[in-house]
């Protein structure tokens, strides 16, 4: 039995490595989010989104405004009228106006750059943390979040939908610990947006974030898709040349 | 024309010009179209040239990705977001580089392992073998330095973990430590030398070892999967009768090979260049913040199993030098495989189900470490790992006695080869 | 060898992957050569800005940066444009044939109105900054000088609308960059439409 067979070795370790790969997507799992970034009407929307509950407090300091216009298909003028607010360029990237030493003062922490967070953290967890606000008169804010509990953010979209209570129930584990577990959101304060509405808003939010996490990835995949089939036309003849060429040894 | 003062013949006009000049001639000749290779090569010698390949995607990818990166704390992070978004092409650049490093691994990992099924480390290939651990060394240091220059989260605490590993040194480990950050925490200071190494000297010195690995190995020959020497079996001309010339055969292989290698590798730079979070940490999306350690440091994919290592051993006499001992010396004694293999015969094909399982055993060893080296240390996995760096070692401290004692077949005189 | 070497058949398939590989280290190159273009921050910082030329006193001139080199505006009295007729004899291209500038400066005044002279401030003869001589008859410059530009480097001398004289270094009028009125106290640089960035 020749136990250095290439075959069957790699294709062992290949499937040895699907599950490892899915060790690496570590932590919490949330329910998906169901975006699509080639989706431009959902952008637009995420854009305007962004840039009228979000920019107030968080920049986005690595994305050009006509960056979002060229990828999203947005007039230059359109962009300026509905998404740009300050008499910045269109060249220039998002940036706003509070200083973090303001931020600290108000906030008792800097809001993160945007720019990023939907690879740092994923655009999963995004959805979750928007959909995850409830109402708790402890915190300074009014209101704490259980994808990240005690998080300074107030909850800004609180016009569109509404305040939602949280149930809590404790587990007692074997070792003694226990566990608050949210049992259900309710929806106790009805916002101007349904809840059907408003997880198209949240979607769509989300989609822009993802979107501006890596702007050229729908470019990427469309290009990966010729380079494929180059690379295929390319080992195909070079397969033949070596199958020619080996036929003289024996 | 006629000869020169050498008495080599001249051809004419400026092939003639540069062969009466320069070694070419000799050089194609020597390495390429009168290199007698075993015609029985599998596909595990394709790791080799693949290698090379990777190293040469790195150089020009990284000197490219240099032209706009900014090493400095202040700007790092910002140069890699410019790369990726203002930069034309910068994006297909980044994710070139950062797959290429861990395509390096995969390629070398494999590579070592067919070293380790056939013995490609016997004699007369010690020397090969050494240059091949050395390079492996400073592959390791170049990928642990390029790390650091995205500045990122995940880029700034593994730095610190791992240059702390050093402090561990009893009496000079705090001097050293500071000594390779040059200032007291991981800084400006630090990242702008690991720039220069990573950029300069570590690929001029990876470059140097590569060529010299090359050149061991053709002043020997190549081994083969029969583990047979085919200069043994010489024609009347001198020519191995295993062997054939590596141009064109291999040339046109190789080829074949290289597609094979860029369909894999431009699906995942295409397609998947974060690999899951395997290749691109998602934490390092962050930029390094010193009062912040993400919830979960580890290293990269390729240094799990050391890691692993590192962490499986206990403190003992209040130092934790024990587990930094443990993880030089599970590499350390990779340089002394040629030694430590006492079996009569080179490739595993002619060996007995004892080496048979080691070598099974050992492949699943490094994947169960990886994955331990990944994992925080609750659960089950500091026993796995601690348990796997046992047999770890054991693969290598008890070869000397099984390799001798294990059942091996006859070795024949002519390689074994199927008409491909 | 038991079969016969079919060598037409490798040469096509040698030919056939030779030109693909060929092909793809092209396609393989493209990426890296075009990482050489202005990136969208060089551009962004290349872009057209805006100068306020609302007090800009009849005669005076005022300078600003851009793309890293110098733009100036000169408000031309109208003796100063008498003067540029004075000039012509000395001028090597009195028509602008041959220099830099867009079609609505290819004129004597050089400028979409004669009032306002806009130019790039740097000689054409090896990039030095002239400096600006407006007094007519200013004998330290040279006899008959109709007023204009020295450039002190190389003694390169420019009229009152850039044109480059006779018999100095520089071949070539100063070069006039693109711009527009976007009001008549305010003018983009760097773009001929009116719409601002």
């Amino acid at each position: 039995m020749r136990t250095d067979r290439l075959a069957p070795a790699l294709a062992a370790l290949a499937l040895l490595a699907l599950p490892i790969v899915s060790l690496a997507g570590e932590g919490e799992s949330y329910p998906s989010a169901g975006n699509d970034i080639r989706n431009h009407a959902s952008l637009q929307r995420g854009a305007r989104n962004f840039m009228n509950y979000c920019s107030g407090c968080h920049s986005a300091k690595y994305v050009r405004y006509n960056r979002i216009a060229k990828d999203l298909g947005i007039p230059e003028a359109v962009l300026k009228t509905n998404l740009m607010f300050t008499s910045e360029k269109t060249y220039e990237t998002i940036k706003i106006a509070m200083t973090p030493d303001d931020a600290k003062r108000w906030f008792g922490t800097v809001p993160p750059d945007l720019s990023l967070i939907a690879r740092a953290r994923g655009t999963d967890y995004l959805y979750a943390f928007l959909h995850s606000f409830y109402a708790d008169p402890s915190k300074p804010t009014g209101v704490n979040n259980t994808v990240l509990p005690g998080t300074a953010m107030p909850h800004v979209l609180a016009e569109l939908q509404g305040v939602q209570t949280a149930t809590f129930t404790t587990e007692k584990h074997n070792d003694g610990t226990v566990e608050t577990k949210l049992e259900k959101f309710e929806l106790t304060q009805k916002g101007t947006l349904s809840p059907e509405k408003y997880d198209e808003f949240v979607r769509d939010t989300v989609n822009f974030l993802e979107y501006i996490g890596e702007p050229i990835e729908a470019q990427r995949r469309d290009l990966g898709v010729w380079v494929m089939l180059f690379l295929l036309v390319f080992t195909a003849f070079a397969y033949l040349l070596y199958k020619e060429y080996w036929r003289d040894v024996h | 024309m006629g000869t020169d003062s050498h008495g080599t013949t001249q051809g004419g006009g400026l092939w003639g010009w540069i062969t009466a000049r320069f070694p070419i001639e000799s050089m194609l000749k020597e390495h390429l179209t009168e290199y007698w290779t075993p015609k029985n090569f599998n596909t595990w010698y394709a790791f080799g040239v693949l290698s090379g390949v990777v190293l040469m995607i790195q150089l020009v990818t990284g000197i490219f990705l240099t032209m706009n990166y900014k090493p400095s704390s202040a700007e790092a992070f910002g140069s890699v977001e410019y790369i990726m978004r203002d930069v034309d092409w910068g994006w297909l650049i980044r994710y070139l580089h950062s797959t290429g490093a861990s395509a390096f691994f995969v390629v070398v990992y494999l590579h070592m392992f067919r070293a380790l099924m056939y013995g490609s480390y016997r004699s007369p290939r010690e020397l090969v073998w050494i240059f091949g651990m050395l390079i492996y060394l400073c592959l390791m240091a170049e990928a642990f330095m390029g790390y650091l220059l995205p500045w990122g989260n995940m880029s700034y605490w593994g730095a610190q973990v791992i240059v702390s590993l050093f402090g561990t040194f009893p009496v000079i480990g705090d001097a050293l430590v500071e000594w390779i950050r040059g200032d007291f925490y991981i800084s400006d200071i630090t990242l702008n030398r690991f720039f220069a190494l990573h950029v300069a000297a570590l690929p001029l010195v990876l470059v140097f070892l590569a060529i010299a690995h090359i050149l061991a190995l053709h002043n020997v020959g190549s081994l083969n999967p029969d583990g047979i020497e085919i200069h043994d079996e010489e024609d009347e001309r001198g020519i191995p009768k295993d062997g054939i010339a590596f141009h064109p055969y291999f040339t046109v292989k190789d080829t074949f090979v290289l597609g094979v290698f860029l369909l894999i590798f431009c699906g995942i730079v295409f397609f998947a260049p974060t690999f899951n979070g395997l290749f691109l940490e998602a934490p390092n999306f962050e930029p390094a913040n010193m009062m912040q350690t993400p919830p979960h440091i580890a290293p990269v994919w390729y240094f799990t199993p050391f890691y692993a290592m590192l962490r499986a051993v206990p403190s003992f006499l209040g130092t934790q030098v024990w587990g930094v001992l443990v993880m030089f010396a599970a590499i350390v004694l990779l340089f002394f495989l040629p030694w430590l293999d006492q079996s009569p015969v080179k490739s595993v094909r002619y060996k007995g189900w004892i080496t048979k399982f080691a070598l099974a055993t050992f492949a699943v060893t490094m994947v169960v470490l990886g994955v331990c080296g990944m994992k925080p240390a609750v659960g089950i996995y500091p026993t796995l790992a601690r348990v796997f760096t046992v047999l770890y070692f054991a693969f290598f401290v008890l070869m000397p006695w099984y390799s001798r004692i294990d059942r091996v077949k006859p070795v024949p005189r002519r390689v074994t080869y199927h008409a491909h | 060898m038991s079969q016969e070497v079919d060598q037409g058949r490798r040469q096509l398939l040698v030919l056939a992957t030779s030109l693909t590989g060929a092909v793809g280290v092209g396609f393989a190159a493209t990426p890296f050569l075009a990482s050489w273009k202005p990136s969208a921050r060089a551009k962004a910082l290349g872009a057209p800005i805006e100068i306020d030329i609302g007090k800009l006193e009849p005669g005076a001139m005022l300078k600003v940066e851009w793309r890293g080199k110098p733009v100036w505006v000169v408000r031309r009295t109208p003796e100063m444009l008498k003067q540029l007729d004075q000039a012509t004899p000395f001028l090597l291209d009195p028509n602008s044939q041959a220099s830099v500038q867009p079609d609505y400066a290819k004129n004597e005044a050089r400028a979409r109105r004669p009032e306002y002279f806009v130019v790039l401030g740097v000689c054409t003869h090896l990039g030095c900054s002239p400096l600006p001589k407006f007094e007519p008859a200013d004998v330290t410059v040279a006899a008959d000088w109709p007023g204009g530009f020295y450039c002190p480097c190389h003694g390169s001398k420019f009229d009152l609308s850039g044109r480059v004289f006779k018999g100095v270094p520089a071949p070539a009028n100063l070069a006039v960059p693109p711009y527009a009125f976007l009001s008549d106290t305010r003018i983009v640089v760097g773009s001929d439409s009116a719409q601002s960035a």
